[in-house]
C-alpha cells in the first residue's frame, strides 16, 4: 500500500462541494422540494456539508438523510469483514421530492444501485440525481453522475481514499496504489 | 464496533462473547428501522429459505421467526412435527440432513431435548438457530428481553435485574442470566425453594425467596411464566398461593417508590404470576417485547447466514 498522489486538500474539496451546491440550484431551479440523501458512510458528511453550502447560498435550510444499503448490496459475502449494519435515517416523506443522492466515491456503480433500491422502497421521488465528490471511472453498471467534484482516471489496483474531517480528522482525497 | 461475526449457528448465550452479544444488539436496532416503513421489507435474504422447525408448539417464537425471515425477504417453511415424518420414527439428525439436501439455508428449531439444536448444528453445513431447547437455552428470547431493556434504560451495564418464577425449568431464564451477567448486570432470581435449581449460585447470581426485597432493589423484573404444562402441576398443587406470595401486583408495585420495568416473555397467565392490571400497566413492557423481537430475529437470520457464507468460503479457500 503506497500514497501515490494527493488529489484534493482542504480548500479545494470545500470549493468543489460549493460549486456542486450551486449547480444543485440551478438545475432544480431553487430548494423547492428539493432533499439530499447521503450514502452511509462518507456520503453521509458530504450530504451535511452540502446542505450547509445551500443554506449558505440561498438562506434556506433543506431536508438532509442518511441512507444505510448494507441490506440491499448484492456483495455483502464478497465482504470479509461483515459491515455493521447501520440505521437509515430520513426523517422526512420523500414522496415526490427531488432527492439528491450523495456519496464520496462513484466507482462500479452497484452502490448506487442499491440506494436506488433502498430509496424506491421509501417512496415515490419525483426525480433522483446523483451527486458524488470523486468519480473514477470503471462502471460496472449503466450508472453517471448529475453533479462531480473531480473526475479521477484510476487504474484497478488503485483506491480513491477520501478523508473527512468529521470520521478522520482532516479533509483530503488521496490515491492509493495497492501491492499487486 | 469491530467485532465480526463468524458462527453459523446460534446455539445459546453462554458460549458468545459480550461483543458478540453487543454486535447482535446493535444490528438489531437498525433493524427495528425496517418494521417501521412502509414497505416493511429489505432484500437481505432474498433467495434464502428458512425452515421452521418446531418439536414443540410455539405460535410467538414460531410467527416472530417467520415475519422477521419474510422481512428479510427469505422464504419460510413451517414445519409442524406432529405432521410429519418424525411421528414415522425420523431421527432428528436424518431430518436436518432432508431439509439441508432440499438446499435451505437456515434451520429454526425448537426442541424439547437441551442440547438438541447443538447437535444438529454439528451435523449440518446449514445454519441452525435455537429456538429452544429443553431447559438448556432460549438465547432469541434474551437477547430481545435485553435489547428491550436497553431500549428502555439506555444501558445493561450496572443494572439490578430480577428473574422472577420457576427458574429451575426456564431456558429464558438461563439464556437471560448468561447475557446480563456478561453485558455486566446484575441479577437475582427469585421463587420458592423448590424451583430454584441447585448451584445456580455459580451462575453468578444472587437469589432471595422474598420477591418483595428483590422488588426493592431491582431496574426491571423478567416475569417468567409457570409452566404447569411441564410438571404436571407437581411443584404446586395450589396456583393461588403462588400468586399470593410472588405474583406481581399492583399492590406489591405500588409501595416501591421508584420506576420499575416488568417484562414477561408469554404467554401470559393472568392472575397466577402477574395480575391483569399490572401486565397492562404502565410498567408493562410485555407488547413492545414483541415487536423487539422481529428486530432481534432480523438480526440473527441476517448474522448466522453471512457467518455461514464466511465459513463456506474458508472451506474452498483450503
Amino acid at each position: 500500500m503506497r500514497e501515490k498522489a494527493k488529489i484534493l486538500d482542504k480548500d479545494t474539496l470545500s470549493r468543489s462541494l460549493m460549486r456542486i451546491a450551486h449547480e444543485i440550484l440551478e438545475k432544480n431551479k431553487g430548494t423547492k422540494d428539493l432533499c439530499l440523501v447521503g450514502i452511509r458512510n462518507r456520503g453521509a458528511y458530504l450530504a451535511k456539508r452540502l446542505g450547509a453550502c445551500i443554506q449558505k447560498i440561498e438562506n434556506e435550510s433543506i431536508p438532509v438523510g442518511i441512507l444505510d444499503i448494507t441490506l440491499y448490496r448484492d456483495d455483502l459475502t464478497l465482504i470479509a469483514s461483515g459491515p455493521l449494519v447501520r440505521k437509515t435515517e430520513i426523517d422526512f416523506d420523500i414522496t415526490d421530492k427531488n432527492i439528491v443522492l450523495v456519496d464520496d466515491v462513484l466507482y462500479t456503480g452497484r452502490t448506487v444501485r442499491a440506494a436506488l433500491d433502498a430509496l424506491m422502497d421509501l417512496g415515490r421521488a419525483r426525480s433522483v440525481q446523483l451527486a458524488v465528490l470523486i468519480d473514477r471511472g470503471h462502471r460496472e453498471l449503466p450508472v453517471r453522475a448529475d453533479y462531480v467534484g473531480k473526475n479521477i482516471p484510476t487504474a484497478k489496483n488503485e483506491t480513491v481514499e477520501v478523508r473527512l474531517e468529521e470520521p478522520d480528522g482532516k479533509d483530503e482525497v488521496a490515491i492509493i496504489e495497492k501491492d499487486s | 464496533m469491530s467485532t465480526v461475526w463468524d458462527k453459523k449457528d446460534l446455539l445459546g448465550l453462554e458460549n458468545l462473547s459480550k461483543d458478540e452479544i453487543g454486535l447482535i444488539l446493535a444490528t438489531a436496532e437498525s433493524f427495528k428501522e425496517v418494521s417501521s416503513r412502509e414497505i416493511k421489507k429489505v432484500p437481505a435474504l432474498r433467495g434464502r429459505t428458512v425452515v421452521n422447525l418446531f418439536y414443540e408448539p410455539s405460535t410467538r417464537t414460531r410467527v416472530s421467526f417467520e415475519v422477521a425471515a419474510k422481512r428479510l425477504s427469505a422464504d419460510v417453511i413451517n414445519i409442524a412435527t406432529e405432521t410429519s415424518s418424525v411421528k414415522k420414527g425420523e431421527t432428528l439428525i436424518d431430518t436436518g440432513k432432508n431439509i439441508q439436501a432440499l438446499k435451505a439455508d437456515i434451520i429454526v428449531m425448537r426442541h424439547n431435548y437441551s442440547g438438541a439444536a447443538a447437535m444438529l448444528a454439528r451435523a449440518l453445513e446449514i445454519s441452525v438457530v435455537n429456538a429452544g431447547d429443553g431447559w438448556h437455552e432460549h438465547p432469541t428470547q434474551a437477547l430481545l428481553d435485553i435489547f428491550t431493556l436497553k431500549e428502555k434504560l439506555g444501558r445493561i451495564q450496572g443494572l439490578n435485574v430480577a428473574i422472577v418464577g420457576d427458574i429451575a425449568h426456564s431456558r429464558v431464564a438461563r439464556s437471560n442470566i448468561w447475557g446480563l451477567t456478561k453485558l455486566g448486570a446484575k441479577v437475582t432470581v427469585c421463587a420458592p425453594p423448590m424451583l430454584i435449581p441447585v448451584a445456580i449460585e455459580e451462575m453468578g447470581v444472587n437469589v432471595s425467596h422474598d420477591i418483595d426485597d428483590v422488588l426493592k432493589d431491582a431496574d426491571a423484573v423478567n416475569v417468567l411464566r409457570m409452566q404447569f404444562e411441564r410438571d404436571g402441576g407437581q411443584a404446586f398443587p395450589e396456583q393461588l398461593e403462588y400468586f399470593k406470595n410472588f405474583g406481581i401486583t399492583k399492590e406489591r408495585l405500588s409501595k416501591l417508590k421508584k420506576d420499575i420495568i416488568i417484562m414477561h416473555p408469554g404467554p401470559l397467565n393472568r392472575g397466577i404470576e402477574i395480575s391483569s392490571e399490572v401486565a397492562d400497566g404502565k410498567h408493562s413492557v410485555i407488547l413492545e417485547q414483541v415487536t423487539n423481537g422481529i428486530a432481534v430475529r432480523m438480526a440473527v437470520l441476517f448474522l448466522v447466514a453471512q457467518g455461514q457464507d464466511k465459513s463456506k468460503k474458508y472451506e474452498t479457500a483450503d
